[in-house]
């Protein structure tokens, strides 16, 4: 049994795409109801995107908001005021995250450490205050509302995009997708190179890097990431609201990321999904969730900094070990 | 008319003073705090607000502005003190992320603790009797309250400058801050300096929350924007620095008041647009040393 269980592991961690697809395809399944699974997988997807520099770049910003919410907007303005297609309407919203990326990287990469959580913080509170007075274009207060898509036609075939779960499985496959992206860039030589540059910046830029161009690529691909989240969530609710973002929806990815396990692949996933479910169930008791989610978030960094995902992979590496070292493998 | 436009200008321009003086305060916190911890309070808004909500109650409850300006400080300088000693203090020597991490968790908690005893209404502040009514300044007439906002102001950074220049605390302050390891080489307990640091910060903070609750709204979310803008004004200032936390306090002050008078709708942008632009030219802010930020 312990044979095949270890087996099963190395499996597993050779081919985890291919896991967490097959979770995936039956996760709404699991959930008590398919809009929870929809907001797993889009968040989910955010929280990865945010890892990307976070947890692998060792770079803590405190302003993704604004690439989740360039990226709804964007989508939202290109379908109710252009009226261009879903497809196209989701382009444009990754497009453009990838250029508030490129601004406000080029900007936050000057600095480092503290600094910059502090100065991310900062340029996302301009985002925020432009889409929020561009009412013409945005809603205002009130949020951009109308980003209707009642059918997906693709290729001669037509999905009914309000039915839950149909809606699940088109959003799913934009986010495996991305997914796979992000396994592959980590498997990459780049990946070696950005996780250096947490490592120690210094002897990254000794050994030939350069750590500037590399930051600033790794910035662009993670605002890419939250922003296609952000489109996706555009369609999904079918309204923009102004929080998206605002300095708490920042601060949101933060917690998921934290919460799932830092600097693993999946943890940021796995921490959204713990986010949104106690969310769900401790809603339905109290009134008081920011406050609950605070203080599991303390406990989390005081006692649990690797979160669910990392401690529990700890743990199984730490069974395997001693497995093998029993059976002498 | 040309006249009246200065007048204007020279009104706005103390306002944008008033203003600047309050961010001032806050920045000035915000760095003590992070000179000596190296911890980026990201509860200091939190702070802020439940100052505003400490001063704005013990007003009601002792009815005099003056009790609780020694109160306030003293009641939020006592929740910094039990959170740094139980909450910040097992994380030092674990990565510079984790204490602003744990503030972040602690500001959610603080908010929500503001909002479950006092509502999610907030309360309602109004400016204390004896500081009602305006000045004529020669120029104009200027409010009383918020002249004595530049006026208390003033007085803080003084005392808290002779007290880090003067006093035998100020200089293990002053040291801590350069090496706390030869610090405690020397037989300094640096783990109470800290204590007394965090605390001294906090209470700061709930300072500057007691002096603009009357000029603006006491509610559990007032905090929020207010972080961003004492962080804009860290960063313009430079971090550490405490006379870069003055002059860029007042700058952001005058930037925001005088944004305000001619593009209002552009008001709350400007002052992130100073950063951006103080970051492109010098990104170690006006004040800051260029090693202090790795």
């Amino acid at each position: 049994m312990g044979h095949f269980i270890h087996h099963a592991i190395e499996r597993i961690r050779q081919h985890r795409m291919l896991a967490t697809t097959a979770f995936l395809l039956v996760f709404p399944f699991l959930m008590p109801y398919e809009t929870l699974a929809i907001n797993i997988l889009i968040f989910g997807l955010y929280a990865v995107g945010f890892n990307l520099l976070f947890g692998y770049t060792g770079m803590l910003s405190f302003g993704h908001a604004a690439f989740l919410g360039v990226g709804s907007y964007l989508t939202g303005i290109a379908v109710v005021h252009a009226g261009w297609p879903w497809w196209a309407a989701i382009v444009v919203g990754v497009m453009s995250s990838c250029v508030a990326g490129v601004v406000i990287g080029y900007l936050a990469i000057r600095t480092r450490g503290i600094y910059f959580s502090m100065v991310t913080l900062a340029l996302a509170q301009i985002v925020y205050f432009g889409f929020y007075k561009a009412e013409r274009w945005t809603g205002g207060e009130n949020g951009l509302r109308g980003v209707k898509v009642d059918v997906i036609s693709l290729l001669g075939f037509r999905i009914d995009f309000l039915n839950p779960l149909s809606k699940y499985y088109v959003i799913l496959v934009f986010v495996l997708l991305a997914l796979w992206l992000v396994s592959r860039l980590l498997n990459s030589p780049f990946g070696a190179v950005i996780e250096s540059i947490r490592e120690n910046e210094k002897r990254a830029a000794a050994c030939g890097y350069n750590v500037a161009q590399s930051k600033l690529l790794v910035f662009v691909l993670s605002a890419g990431i939250c922003g296609l989240a952000g489109a996706l969530r555009a369609l999904h609710l079918s309204i923009v609201p102004i929080d998206s973002l605002h300095y708490l929806q920042s601060g949101q990815a933060v917690m998921m990321c934290l919460l799932g396990g830092m600097g693993t692949f999946l943890g940021p996933f796995v921490g959204a999904a713990v986010f949104l479910y106690l969310e769900d169930v401790v809603t339905n008791v109290t009134r008081y969730w920011m406050g609950v989610v605070g203080l599991v978030f303390m406990i989390f960094v005081l006692f649990f900094p690797k979160g669910v995902w990392g401690t529990t992979l700890d743990w199984i590496a730490r069974w395997q070990r001693k497995y093998a070292g029993k059976e002498g493998l | 008319m040309a006249d009246l436009t200065l007048q204007l200008l020279a009104l706005q321009l103390m306002t944008g003073i008033a203003l600047g003086a309050l961010y001032a305060l806050l920045a000035i916190g915000l760095s003590l705090i992070f000179g000596m911890l190296t911890v980026v309070n990201f509860a200091h808004g939190a702070f802020f607000m439940v100052g505003a909500f400490f001063g704005v109650y013990a007003m009601g409850l002792t009815g005099s502005f003056w009790f609780s300006l020694v109160l306030v400080p003293l009641a939020t300088g006592a929740l910094g003190l039990v959170c740094e000693r139980f909450l910040v203090r097992p994380l030092y020597g674990r990565g510079i992320d984790y204490p602003l991490l744990l503030t972040f968790g602690l500001s959610y908690v603080l908010i929500e603790l503001m909002r479950i005893v006092f509502g999610i209404e907030g309360l309602p502040s109004s400016t204390p009797p004896e500081l009602r009514g305006s000045v004529n300044l020669g120029f104009g007439f200027f409010p009383l309250y918020r002249l004595f906002l530049i006026a208390a102001t003033a007085i803080i950074v003084l005392a808290l400058w002779l007290f880090i220049e003067k006093t035998r605390f100020g200089l293990i302050i002053r040291a801590g801050s350069r090496d706390p390891e030869i610090v405690k080489v020397l037989g300094i307990d640096i783990a109470k300096v800290w204590l007394m640091v965090f605390g001294i910060g906090t209470a700061i903070a709930g300072l500057s929350g007691l002096l603009a609750a009357p000029t603006r709204a006491v509610n559990p979310e007032m905090g929020i924007p207010i972080l961003a803008e004492s962080f804009v004004v860290t960063v313009v200032g430079g971090m550490g620095s405490l006379p870069g936390a003055v002059v860029a306090g007042l700058l952001v002050g005058i930037v925001f008041s005088m944004t305000s008078l001619f593009a209002p709708e552009y008001a709350e942008m400007s002052i992130f647009v100073l950063m951006a632009v103080v970051l492109l030219i010098r990104p170690q802010g006006l004040f800051g040393k260029a090693g202090l930020m790795s």
